[in-house]
């Protein structure tokens, strides 16, 4: 009985990492609206992005068929997700790595600085990782002693400017290079304060601040963009290097990995190499991706240890319609291309999972009532469907979601009452009269009455019409 | 019960009540190419790769004229040594360290793969491409190619390619596109990336 | 042919215009259009704010209202779509699976005005005139839904007397999204400012659309600022003619100050 109870899908604990936001979405969108440099700097780069992504996917002829193929290796990495973990597992093991398994965050957390402890070493250095940032990873490291660098230039951004990540691909992308000088010169020590915001001059002092660190740490924890189950290869993909440092110089590497990144063949990052630099960087390919299959003897770290964590994926699988989340590559082309996303930036979203991924992940990982707002922060305008390299229907996600979520009582009452009176053609006919007299008599101005008043108060409500289409149809 | 129990019953579990119906991939994406040289070459140069076309005999010159004499590099052991110029001071990695490694003003490789409709080599591990490390630390990386190494796309370079092997795709030197998301060239690997592509 | 109207509850309730425009136009052009009583919503705005229970006797009354016709139009993108991609979804989900396949039935029936003319009817040339300067913002669910692609435009070229002139950033949604523009008010203005700010910069001084709910929420924005620039169902410029008074003047927006 309790084995299976135990056994059951289960949504990510509260109260460790960050998918869970402190206000709802509308409340932090609105204090995220009046920053108009926020605004200025995050529309500057999506449309920047928008552009390059779309000329360098034009340039395949075999996008779509790309796209189809992304998709349905993901779903069959689903359906047979249990049998592929077991298999990677054995792959990764037979060549030297450890595998360790997390139910969640705390778990993962745990595992890690426990790994890292256990190696004497007070200082991991890290590559950019979705995964250690939805569950703290830098924060129970700090706890525990363990000194956290972030090595990606935007993490390091935001790491200096003691701030949090904003976007999936570029977690400073609502910092413009002015600011992200400022940063530099006021954390960093001994910069040159005639340091210029040429973007290749603040790069360049990213690559003097972190040489030293990186020769000199024992230890890296990193993401995984993809692992293959046959042969027990991990991928990371990259742009600066950083990554490639942190995969090569330390003796002790850990890769945590949310458990859906697993793809079946060798033969299937054919299909994600093509898709994730394109729609995520606009790329036809990132600078560098690294591969390796356990340890290589004499090259690399000689310690590795794979964490797999789960941390409220099994829900999300467990919803037949909700688990398509689940294929998302972590490209942003998503929230480089909703209209919501470039205007409120990502913090609003609560979650390390921002823009219209965010949205359908986030309240799955957590349960909905956790992340009510956020299937609603969408306008549904599609955008973000067209974009997704492996095809992830996000409106119909929210819409789905939506249903699932709490509603509040005046509004579960109001929407009875009205599909009450839409379904009968009489009441239906009264109530469009009762509308029209009730505008017409009694409310003069321009607003309506709440909950509806957030509409009218920047927009004008026309009069209703003297008589209604069905009315004038019955006269005709 | 182990995390690992917990995690693949809690799967199975979600997985019972849908009971998900097999899935047929559809590889119906372009696998070959037709192999364009000069593809390559545009695309290399477009991510701001320098590219030399030369005959192999040329290797040497075209090397010293790319490294300033007096030059230290780091070589992986099984590089022909053809290649190297008398202009420059060549270390064979038999164990250096990486302060060495760090401290040279470049690095000779070979190849394994090339792909010429993303601008890619692929490093494999290889004796004349050596250890990930000796093309991470210098700043100045130059990568010999012999035209029989390249292939027109990704699905080609995957097929050539071993997983066994510790594998890293350069596409371009060094960049980053997290400042207002433009990319620019130049983080923690190589800053300048020199393509020799034989003749 | 007999084409069945589905006015959509915004078009019968708050822009009658619109629909009428759509009976005027199919009558000009030699077809017999019918209005089945029984209509009332489709429901999509239950669907979209998370009440498909309380949506599927909308969804049912709708199957049922149109299943007998063999074609039926909507002056409506958004209301298409719904019937089109959600409609059998709800039905599916209540467990409803004779409901689903009618649904899907009656989907593949019913077309959004721009398809019903181009595609089935077969004209781009209504014969219709409207001497103004007009753009035309493609709505969300009518461009990415129903991918109804350069039609509306195609009509519109045809159109005697219209100057019509591009719309910048056309495909961004103008910040609608029926629930959205309630639940996430400052949001839906920010968005709405933007597609203002491009309508204006076009120098018409008609915008147009195939969706009388993206238009009101534009067309409120508009009326708010003064900016004398009016928005008009794509319907009534293709139900205009030079015998039909003056074109697009009824379907003004009349706001109260």
């Amino acid at each position: 009985m309790t084995q299976t109870f135990l056994g059951m899908p289960a949504t990510a604990p509260p109260g460790v990492g960050h998918l869970r936001g402190e206000e709802p979405f509308p409340v932090a969108a609105r204090r995220a609206l009046a920053d108009s440099q926020l605004r200025r700097n995050v529309g500057h780069a999506t449309t920047t992005i928008r552009a390059k992504s779309g000329a360098v996917i034009g340039e395949l002829p075999d996008w779509e068929h790309l796209r189809a193929a992304g998709s349905a290796i993901k779903a069959d990495v689903l359906a047979r997700l249990p049998e592929l973990l077991e298999q990677l597992e054995a792959k990764v093991t037979q060549a030297g790595g450890v595998v360790h398994w997390a139910a969640d965050a705390n778990e993962a957390n745990r595992i890690v600085t426990d790994l890292v402890s256990a190696t004497g070493s007070d200082r991991v250095i890290k590559v950019k990782s979705m995964a250690t940032q939805e569950i703290g990873l830098n924060e129970a490291l700090a706890d525990a002693g363990i000194e956290p660098v972030e090595t990606d230039l935007a993490e390091l951004i935001v790491q200096l400017g003691d701030d949090r990540p904003s976007h999936i691909l570029v977690p400073a992308i609502h910092r413009n290079r002015a600011e992200i000088r400022e940063i530099f010169l006021r954390a960093m020590p001994g910069v040159d304060p005639a340091l210029t915001d040429e973007p290749a001059a603040l790069a360049a002092v990213a690559r003097r601040y972190l040489r030293q660190t990186f020769l000199s740490t024992k230890v890296a924890v990193s993401g995984a963009n993809f692992a293959v189950a046959e042969t027990g290869t991990l991928a990371v993909v990259e742009s600066e290097g950083n990554g490639r440092m942190c995969l090569t110089l330390p003796e002790t590497l850990i890769t945590v990995m949310g458990i859906e990144k697993v793809v079946p063949t060798w033969r299937d990052l054919e299909v994600f190499l093509q898709l994730l630099p394109r729609a995520s960087t606009g790329e036809r390919m990132n600078p560098y991706t690294s591969m390796w299959t356990g340890v290589t003897p004499g090259d690399g770290p000689q310690a590795f240890h794979l964490v797999l964590l789960d941390n409220g994926r099994s829900a999300v699988l467990a919803d037949e319609v909700g688990r398509q989340a689940l294929h998302c590559i972590r490209c942003s082309a998503c929230l480089n291309v909703c209209p919501v996303y470039e205007r409120t930036g990502g913090h609003a979203y609560g979650s390390v999972y921002p823009g219209p991924i965010g949205a359908v992940l986030s309240p799955q990982l957590t349960g909905v009532a956790d992340n009510a707002s956020l299937p609603y922060a969408s306008s549904l305008c599609g955008a973000c469907y067209d974009a997704c390299p492996v095809k992830i229907n996000i409106p119909e996600l929210l819409v789905h979601l939506r249903d699932q979520v709490p509603h509040p009582r005046g509004e579960s009452v109001a929407m009875a009452a009205a599909a009450y009176t839409m379904d009968r053609p009489r009441l239906y006919e009264a109530a469009q009269r009762a509308a029209r007299l009730s505008r017409l008599a009694g409310r003069r101005g321009r607003g309506l009455p709440p909950p509806l008043n957030g509409w009218t108060a920047s927009r004008d409500l026309p009069d209703p019409p003297a008589q209604t289409f069905r009315d004038w149809w019955a006269e005709r | 019960m182990s995390s690992r129990d917990l995690v693949l019953g809690r799967l199975r579990a979600a997985l019972a009540a849908g009971d998900p119906a097999p899935v047929e991939v559809p590889r119906d994406y372009r696998s070959e190419g037709t192999l364009d040289l000069d593809r390559l070459v545009e695309r290399l140069t477009d991510y701001r790769a320098h590219v030399h076309r030369v005959p192999e005999a040329a290797v040497a010159d075209t090397i010293a004229d790319i490294l300033p004499a007096g030059a230290t590099i780091v070589v992986p052991p099984g590089l022909p040594p053809a290649w190297l110029p008398s202009t420059v001071t060549a270390l064979v990695d038999e164990g250096l360290d990486n302060g060495r490694i760090g401290a040279a003003d470049g690095v000779v490789t070979g190849a394994a793969v090339a792909v010429a409709e993303t601008g890619t080599v692929v490093l494999d591990g290889s004796p004349d491409q050596g250890r990930r490390v000796l093309s991470l630390l210098p700043d100045r990386h130059v990568c010999v190619l012999r035209a029989d190494q390249v292939v027109a796309t990704v699905p080609q370079a995957l097929a050539r390619l071993s997983p066994h092997r510790p594998l890293t795709w350069i596409s371009g030197p060094s960049a980053t596109s997290d400042i207002e998301l433009n990319r620019v060239e130049g983080v923690h690997g190589p800053r300048n990336l020199h393509i020799i592509l034989l003749l | 042919m007999r084409i069945a109207l589905f006015v959509t509850c915004l078009a019968d309730t708050m822009f009658p215009q619109a629909a009428k425009a759509t009976v005027r136009l199919l009558e000009r052009l030699g077809h017999e259009v019918v209005f089945p009583t029984g209509q009332t919503c489709c429901g999509q705005m239950h669907i979209n704010t998370g009440y498909q229970q309380e949506a599927l006797p909308l969804v049912r009354r709708h199957v049922r209202t149109f299943d007998p016709y063999d074609v039926v139009v909507a002056p409506s993108g958004s209301c298409v779509g719904s019937v089109r991609h959600q409609h059998a979804m709800v039905a599916r989900r209540a467990g409803d699976e004779g409901l689903a396949s009618r649904a899907e039935s009656v989907a593949e029936r019913t077309y959004e005005l721009s398809e019903l003319l181009v595609d089935v009817l077969g004209v781009t040339d209504v014969g219709a005139y409207y001497p103004h300067r007009v753009t035309y913002h493609p709505t969300c669910h009518s461009l990415r839904m129903l991918r109804v692609g350069d039609r509306p435009l195609r009509l519109l070229r045809e159109v005697r007397g219209l100057d019509l002139v591009e719309l910048p950033a056309a495909e961004q949604c103008c910040g609608f999204g029926g629930t959205f523009a309630v639940k996430n008010a400052d949001t839906s203005t920010a968005m709405l400012a933007d597609k203002m700010r491009h309508v204006l910069a076009t120098g018409a001084d008609v915008c147009t659309a195939g969706d009388s709910s993206c238009l009101m929420h534009i067309g409120g924005g508009l009326a708010r600022l003064r900016t004398g620039v009016r928005t008009v169902h794509l319907a009534e410029i293709l139900a205009a003619t030079e015998q039909s008074g003056i074109p697009g003047e009824p379907s003004e927006l009349v706001v109260r100050s």
